[in-house]
């Protein structure tokens, strides 16, 4: 009695335990029960079961109902789709002018208006991409195709890959100084002579486009959220869950809407990266203090003025961490849109992977990769940039950028033309190295793979044995032994032992929802693998982030690792481990540890890094050793910083398991996969993504009312 | 009251959903209790007195006690829920969103506490920024603030960034800042609180020299007594959103007009704050030492020579004409028996 009286908590986790545990033996497996591989409504079979909601049937296999519930959400998936065909075909249909054929046209209104967009987006991307590589399509733009076929010159003629790396250098080297220069000349050079040009600059020509376009939408929307009250209330919950939908979810019903190519790509990417940017502008613009407001109101600033020369440049160190993120989600879709069309370098990536050669996918991750960094950079010293104001500076020194480009394009023009002669046959290497001319170390990769196969094989298959067969395998039976009715109690316990009814209930909806859906077996599949990978990452992260801790280089050595992991687009790291683990379970969820290890580690370091060092300094006063302060004083202080990592680790993890599906895996992932190529898939992604969404949202309920209590309970911020 | 140059008539501040109408229906007697049972917090209650042009207003309270709601009134950062404020004879409170603009731009400058800068922006660049805002040319509005660097004394810092200054150098910067536009009314919210007490000091025998040569009108926050004597022409003591007692210090350390002000004054060293003005007699026909002082003399630098005197010692205005008396006794007991006069 007494110790339920000290531990009430813990008496209450034994009794949930025991309940949900009790709820597992006492339902046993139906005997008819099994891992169905195929969606339901494909599978042509007269033991389904059928039954029809607001005229849409819905086909399932029904088992008792402590077991499996129902999918009495079956219908909104085929209801969502046939919704966004009917806004797209049917509703509203108007008259509009079409400029083409010179009449009016009657069109739905949403089919006009996503194809407007779909028109801007496309001359954007065009326009830019045909100045670094050249092309007709922006002149169409204005004139006709006529126009273009009857004046040859017509034609814009795209920059020498020399001027573009000139302009590159040039510009890091105003931006930040001759390190950042050299860094970018270099990224340059590297992609031309490896070949890697054109895919690379559509790749830019992309990003270029989505990445300021989301800025300012994703700025502008935090901007507003934060005037007015309404707005942040109308946007919290859509930020809620984009925070945890994995991207590729989103790729379907954009591409209902939008159909397929690049500009298609742009608008998934601003979805996608505009909910971030949001929130940090949101976080950053709470955060200035309200005496820098009052002073800029004092000084009698306008409220565009308060706005724009007060607020933001206050807020700038989140609303940077807002533009840092939307650029690597950029890159992230810039690989993962290449399933809806959209060219460059992932594109190739997706190729290469799927002939399985890793050595050309290695190449055009690295360059990805390598271009992310870049841009990273000089985002990130563009926004700490000052000016001078007492430099009296001579017309030479306050142009010399100017003119140092304006040279280099001269040069380089020269260099063109000059190569036009010299390479006469063939391709003409000073003005563009064309793709697959160039150096390639891809056979060097492959056979460097062929090697570490033949080699290791025998050990590499042992290893992947012994973990499907012992560990994954039983795993994975283990979380589908569960009755849907035991999980849900031990989900709803969790939330109210934690949060108490509040949390139960949010908890609770989010895995009905999951619970009533068709897909209850593949979430249960896609979390057995984010367990999986949470728990090891967790650990190497824990372990590698506490002995980093230690000492001031190594932690700074380790956080910087990090930032360069992350700037790698989360599709890139599928490509080493298909290098030595081949397509497997095994090869997905080494993926993920490797990936979501990053905000593991990030968060280890920072938690254990905000423990004040006055509290340091008292253990260290009364005696400590340095273990014992290690396990008394910093990581009690630093758990809640850390749980926040385990937050971020999860989401991090479910979006490598969901990309995983690429690989192959049966979860969620496979069928947002497939839900790709079905004509009706715009529903079906959009509500897998949602299940997606809702394990991580469970996780993060629970894990941020368990962190908000335990800081309260420590005094913590 | 043409010179007023700061006007405040029954001015009240409530916060709270149901303010105006409760403030309405309480015509013009708010308690502070039956509003807080009715879920409003009162910041200013019913406060009137003036700021004649030069004159440096202290307004000292503790924490909570409604000094900076009633600052942010006047400065109308925040809107008064009842009353009428009146700056240079324009009513501040029906002024148009760009009236109010070109009225903080060119006649209002304001002193923060935790000093407010704009931590991206360097020093020049901070206290060039009110100049900008204007509308200024960047040369000009550099020179300007060039000009207000030296002033309080930070050249060869105009291109630190904020974070690299000590707190007494950002709060100079927070000062250059807002006498950039050359205001005709200076705001200083507990300007140095925030700072350490030696700085402190010499942080107020600067402010001191400055308005010296400036003559701003000024109205001055600050929860420290003594330092509201130091600097105050005339002092109002707040408490709960109340002005208890508005007057010169010397008044306030005579006759406290509460039992709350007292608690204030009880520890005050007299000598330090009164004048001979403040504690000498009618001049009288009787005999007259040798010795003569000036009224304006601080009581703590004259005391020993008036002690030495066995007879009352003439006091003498500009014109060295003797417009009272002091006996030495007179001295002593304002020095060490004030305490038990005043209780």
């Amino acid at each position: 009695m007494e110790l339920l009286k000290k531990y009430p908590k813990l008496f209450q986790w034994l009794f949930l335990l025991i309940v949900f545990f009790a709820l597992c033996f006492a339902i046993d497996v139906p005997e008819t029960y099994k891992f169905i591989r195929g969606q339901a409504e494909f599978i042509k079979d007269p033991n389904q079961s059928t039954y029809i909601l607001f005229g849409k049937e819905v086909r399932y296999y029904a088992f008792d109902n402590f077991w499996r519930l129902p999918p009495l959400l079956g219908w909104l998936p085929i209801w969502i789709n046939d919704g966004l065909f009917f806004l797209l075909n049917e509703w509203m249909p108007m008259e509009f002018w079409d400029s083409a054929t010179q009449e009016y046209k009657t069109r739905p209104l949403v089919l006009q208006i996503s194809r407007n967009i779909t028109a801007f987006m496309t001359f954007l991307i065009e326009l830019i991409r045909e100045i670094l590589l050249g092309g007709v399509e922006t002149i169409v733009a204005f004139t006709s195709w006529n126009f273009v076929s009857a004046y040859p010159w017509a034609k814009l003629p795209g920059l020498p890959w020399t001027i573009v790396a000139a302009g590159a250098a040039i510009l890091a080297y105003k931006l930040s100084g001759k390190g950042l220069a050299i860094f970018a000349a270099l990224v340059m050079i590297y992609i031309s002579v490896f070949g890697q040009w054109k895919p690379s600059m559509q790749t830019l020509s992309f990003i270029l486009v989505a990445a300021p376009l989301s800025f300012i939408f994703g700025l502008s929307l935090g901007v507003m959220a934060y005037k007015s009250k309404r707005v942040e209330k109308a946007l919290y919950p859509i930020l809620l869950v984009m925070q945890t939908m994995p991207q590729y979810a989103v790729l379907v019903p954009a591409m209902v809407l939008f159909g397929i190519g690049d500009h298609a790509a742009v608008i998934i990417t601003m979805v996608v990266a505009i909910p971030p940017m949001i929130l940090l502008t949101l976080i950053g613009l709470r955060g200035v203090s309200p005496e820098v407001i009052e002073a800029g109101k004092m000084s009698g600033c306008s409220n565009w003025q308060l706005l724009t020369e007060v607020l933001i440049p206050t807020a700038r160190r989140d609303i940077l961490i807002g533009v840092n993120q939307v650029i690597m989600v950029c890159f992230s879709m810039a690989v993962i849109s290449a399933f809806i069309g959209a060219k460059g370098l992932g594109w190739n990536l997706l190729l290469a992977l799927n002939q399985l050669n890793i050595g050309l996918a290695l190449e055009a991750g690295l360059c990805i990769s390598l271009i992310a960094i870049l841009l990273d950079k000089m985002s990130l010293a563009w926004a700490n940039k000052q000016t001078d104001y007492f430099g009296n500076l001579t017309f030479y020194q306050r142009y010399k950028n100017t003119i140092f480009f304006g040279g280099a394009v001269l040069i380089g023009a020269i260099l063109a033309i000059f190569g036009s002669f010299f390479f006469k046959e063939g391709f003409n290497y000073l003005y563009e190295v064309p793709h697959n001319k160039g150096i390639s170390t891809a056979d060097f990769w492959n056979k460097g793979v062929d090697w570490i196969f033949d080699t290791f094989f025998v050990y590499i298959k042992a290893f992947n044995t012994w973990l499907i067969t012992e560990v994954l395998q039983p795993m994975r039976a283990l979380y589908l032994r569960m009755p849907a009715v035991a999980t849900l109690v031990l989900v709803v316990g969790a939330g109210y032992i934690i949060g108490g009814i509040r949390s139960a209930f949010t908890v609770g909806g989010l895995t009905l929802f999951i619970a009533l859906s068709p897909w209850w077996d593949r979430a249960l599949v896609t979390t057995y693998m984010a367990t999986f990978g949470v728990i090891i990452s967790c650990t190497i992260g824990f372990i590698v982030g506490t002995l980093c801790q230690q000492n001031k280089y190594t932690t700074n050595f380790m956080l910087g690792v990090c930032d360069i992991f992350q700037t790698f687009p989360s599709f890139v790291y599928l490509i080493p481990v298909m290098m030595l683990f081949g397509v497997t379970d095994t090869s997905v969820l080494i993926a993920v540890i490797v990936y979501a290890t990053i905000p593991a580690t990030r968060y280890t370091i920072e938690g254990l890094r905000s423990v004040p060092a006055a509290l340091h300094d008292a253990a260290t006063m009364s005696g400590v050793t340095k273990l014992q302060r290690l396990f008394k004083i910093e990581f009690p202080l630093a758990f809640p910083h850390m749980m926040l990592g385990l937050n971020q680790t999860i989401v991090f993890a479910l979006f490598m398991v969901i990309i995983g599906a690429f690989i192959g895996t049966e979860d969620l992932g496979q069928y947002i996969l497939k839900a790709l190529s079905d004509k009706a898939g715009g529903g079906k992604g959009l509500v897998l993504g949602i299940c997606v969404a809702f394990i991580g949202l469970i996780f993060d309920n629970l894990i941020r009312t368990w962190v908000e209590k335990r800081k309260k309970h420590l005094g913590i911020d | 009251m043409s010179d007023a140059v700061i006007k405040c008539e029954s001015v009240y501040k409530i916060f709270g959903a149901n303010a105006k109408k409760m403030l309405q229906e309480a015509n013009g007697n708010v308690d502070a209790k039956t509003f807080q049972e009715n879920g409003c917090i009162v910041g200013v209650n019913n406060a009137s007195f003036e700021v004649s042009k030069g004159e440096m207003l202290v307004v000292m309270g503790l924490s909570g006690s409604g000094k900076s709601t009633l600052l942010r009134c006047i400065s109308r950062l925040t809107d008064a829920t009842g009353g009428k404020i009146y700056i240079e004879g324009q009513d501040l409170l029906s002024l148009k969103d760009k009236e109010l603009i070109e009225l903080r731009r060119n006649k209002m400058g304001m002193v923060f506490q935790s000093f407010a800068l704009l931590p991206h922006k360097t020093v020049l660049e901070n206290i060039a920024f009110p100049l900008q805002i204007k509308g200024i040319e960047t040369e000009k509005s550099i020179n300007k603030a060039m000009d207000m660097v030296k002033l309080v004394g930070l050249d060869g810092r105009e291109n630190y960034f904020p974070r690299e200054l000590s707190g007494g150098q950002q709060q100079r910067v927070g000062i250059a800042r807002s006498l950039a536009v050359e205001p005709d009314i200076w705001f200083l919210d507990e300007p140095f609180s925030a700072l350490d007490p030696l700085i402190r000091k010499e942080m107020q025998d600067e402010f001191l020299r400055l308005q010296e040569k400036l003559k701003k009108t000024i109205m001055f926050i600050t929860h420290d007594f003594d330092e509201a004597l130091k600097l105050a022409d005339r002092i109002a003591i707040m408490k709960d959103g109340i002005i208890e007692q508005l007057d010169t210090p010397a008044k306030i350390v005579l006759n406290p007009a509460t039992e709350y002000v007292k608690k204030f004054t009880e520890e005050v060293p007299r000598e330090k704050v009164l004048i001979i003005e403040d504690v000498m007699d009618a001049p009288t026909s009787e005999n007259l030492s040798d010795l003569k002082v000036s009224k304006d003399e601080i009581i703590e630098n004259v005391a020993e020579k008036i002690l030495s005197q066995e007879k009352s010692v003439g006091v003498t205005d500009e014109n060295n004409k003797i417009v009272g008396t002091v006996h030495p006794s007179k001295i002593i007991h304002t020095v060490f028996g004030g305490r038990k006069e005043s209780s």
